[in-house]
């Protein structure tokens, strides 16, 4: 295998207008790592996913994924990238028009080699691991409650088994329970897979139980990556404010 | 590691090795059913403890490849039986989705009902509008003063410059055609009635009515239904602000008050485009055309235009919001919706102007 970083990014910097939100911003993620990526409020996570997406540019320096430069204008290869991850939206941004059901089909029908009934399978297989009932399939995503919202969005990044998963807040939104069986659910397939994930999050449960490296994203880089309880002595406002009490829970 | 999906077939066992996902099972797919596809004997012994990596659509597929059943004798690591157990945990029987069938008859009274709870629900706007109008008038001060400003801003002032391009190529249009025809009757001096009756009776109002039903109409609906999409609506009422006073009425308000104005100005400018084709056509100077437009066109043409105008418009901005309010919270919908806006709104404005004809038919005809 290639020993290349999933992700890569060297020297991104982004602005908004005059607001620099990124600068100078570095991070390498190897293959099999979960990251917990924190920072503030508005402090730039969000958009630092939708960079690694290849849905917006950096103003300035270079993003890879699994070794591909994302500027590469083969757009085979840029689909084939695209293939392998699965990224999970902060709102879910589930297809309106489509229910529950046909909105995790839909990358799979896109594939355009699995038939029907191997995706009906599929979709209520990865119903089943969010733990949504076959009976939910129905549903339009307007009637879903805020926590099933997500829940139909991870089911929807993880039809394609992908081997990146960038989750954006995957336990904001569910009770302690789902996310404790979401911890679970991630770690098992991490270890079943070989998954590499990059979640942001804030919640500290999740972040014990699930990450095994944490990336800190404050004055626009990353002031510390490393193993989890590396990060946690850092000494930093931000990382002794964030985790403040709670730091020998973690541990 | 071997990355590729790998099956054999040894005398009394079956060996699957390699990592067995999605993506490196596709560009095998085809290959990879087929030879699971083969029929083996009963009592096979599977051996997948030598698979490096197994995802939820290959133990799907290995799991109808056993006839939704565990193999008498499998040999696999226990993170992978637990990808297989989760395959098998599925119930049986997936109710697969409901189609439903084509039926002419069913489709043509669907197509009715929808009609009439449409009508009703105008109906229901409309007076909803009413009841807004007489509580305005007990408590002016909530008159909502800017929205009513923005919306004849929006739909009328903005809508100037289109409407008069439209309005002149249409006058230079009929002009120029009627010229020729009656050139050959030597009825020259005929253009004036022509073109004052049809601009400023019949094809002003319509013109506008069609121009604006695309242009503000379907704005109006996209934005109340955006607002539904997004919630923004409930938000309102939260704040204990009536969404009809605040959203609705200005909208139907502004248009109604803002169509005559149009209809003025594009009649206006299609009767200059048509003296302008009539002087060069005919040679019929413009001094004697606007003389003789007063004599020849009663002055109660232009109030049943502008009278038309004021339906015209209150038709379009109802039937636009009321199908704004439709909009359920989908993209699907909101593009149905705008569509239907559009369509019914140009439909009920001919057919209103239907009615005008039939009650004004003695009513501003030039007697010769
Ligand atoms: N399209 C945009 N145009 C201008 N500014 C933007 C845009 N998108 C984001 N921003 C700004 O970038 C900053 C970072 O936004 P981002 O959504 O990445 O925050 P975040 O770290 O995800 O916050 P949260 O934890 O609240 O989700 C914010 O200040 C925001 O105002
Ligand atoms: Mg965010």
């Amino acid at each position: 295998m290639n020993e290349s970083p999933v992700i890569e990014l060297s020297g991104v910097c982004t602005r908004f207008g005059s607001q620099t939100i990124h600068c100078d911003l570095d991070l390498q993620v190897a293959a099999g790592q979960i990251v917990g990526l924190l920072g503030g409020s508005g402090s730039g996570k969000t958009t630092l996913l939708r960079e690694m997406l290849g849905l917006l540019r950096p103003s300035a320096g270079r993003v890879r994924l699994f070794g591909v430069d994302l500027d590469d204008p083969d757009l085979l290869i840029q689909r084939t990238v695209r293939r392998r991850l699965g990224m999970l939206f902060q709102h879910g941004a589930l297809f309106s028009a489509l229910s529950v059901f046909d909105n995790i089909a839909f990358p799979l029908r896109e594939l355009r080699c699995l038939d029907e009934d191997w995706i009906r399978r599929l979709v209520h297989l990865k119903l089943a691991m969010v733990e949504l009932e076959t009976a939910h399939g129905k549903l339009m995503p307007a009637e879903l409650s805020g926590g099933m919202v997500k829940r139909v969005a991870l089911a929807r990044a993880l039809a394609l088994e992908p081997e990146l998963l960038l989750l954006d807040e995957p336990t904001a939104g569910l009770d302690p329970d789902r996310s404790q069986n979401f911890v679970e659910l991630v770690g098992s397939l991490q270890q079943a897979l070989g998954l590499t994930v990059l979640m942001v999050t804030h919640d500290l449960n999740t972040l014990a139980g699930l990450a095994t490296h944490v990336a800190v994203l404050a004055e626009q880089r990353i002031i510390a990556f490393g193993p989890k309880d590396q990060v946690m002595t850092v000494d930093h406002p931000f990382v002794t404010g964030f985790f403040g009490a709670d730091r020998r829970k973690l541990l | 590691m071997n990355a590729i999906p790998c099956l054999r077939v040894e005398p009394g066992r079956v060996v699957l090795t390699g990592s067995w996902t999605l993506a490196t099972m596709l560009p095998h797919l085809a290959d990879l059913q087929n030879r699971l596809a083969v029929p083996l004997p009963a009592g096979e012994h599977w051996d997948l403890s030598g698979l490096t990596r197994l995802d939820s659509a290959a133990a799907v597929l290995l799991w109808r490849t056993w006839g939704n059943a565990w193999p008498e004798a499998l040999e696999i690591g226990e993170l992978h039986r637990q990808v297989l157990g989760r395959a098998a945990d599925l119930p049986r029987e997936m109710p697969a989705a409901v189609k439903h069938a084509f039926h002419p008859l069913e489709s043509v009274g669907r197509l009715l009902l929808k009609a009439a709870h449409n009508l009703r629900g105008v109906i229901a706007l409309f007076g909803q509008v009413l009841l807004d109008l007489a509580y305005l008038f007990r408590h002016p001060a909530d008159f909502p003063r800017k929205e009513f400003a923005a919306n004849v801003y929006k739909a009328g002032a903005q809508a100037l410059p289109v409407s008069a391009l439209v309005g002149f190529l249409i006058g230079v249009t009929i002009s120029y055609l009627s010229a020729l025809q009656l050139k050959s009757f030597g009825a020259d001096l005929f253009i004036v009635n022509i073109l004052g009756i049809a601009i400023i009776r019949e094809l002003g109002p319509v013109l506008v009515a069609v121009l604006v039903a695309g242009r503000s109409g379907s704005a109006m609906t996209a934005q109340i239904g955006v607002m539904r999409v997004t919630e923004e609506i409930d938000a309102l009422s939260t704040m204990g602000i009536s969404r009809s006073i605040r959203v609705v009425l200005p909208k139907i308000l502004g248009l109604t008050a803002a169509m005559p104005l149009l209809v003025l100005w594009i009649s206006a400018v299609a009767l200059l485009g048509g003296m302008l084709a009539a002087m060069l056509q005919l040679d019929l100077s413009l001094n004697y055309f606007i003389e003789n437009l007063p004599r020849a066109v009663p002055v109660a043409n232009l109030f049943i235009g502008l009278g038309k105008g004021l339906c015209f418009g209150l038709v379009i901005a109802v039937v636009a919001c009321h199908f704004g309010l439709r909009v359920k919270p989908n993209t699907e919908s909101l593009s149905a919706n705008t569509t239907s806006a559009v369509v019914t709104a140009i439909t009920m404005v001919i057919l209103v102007d239907a009615v005008f004809a039939i009650f004004t038919r003695q009513i501003g005809v030039p007697q010769l």
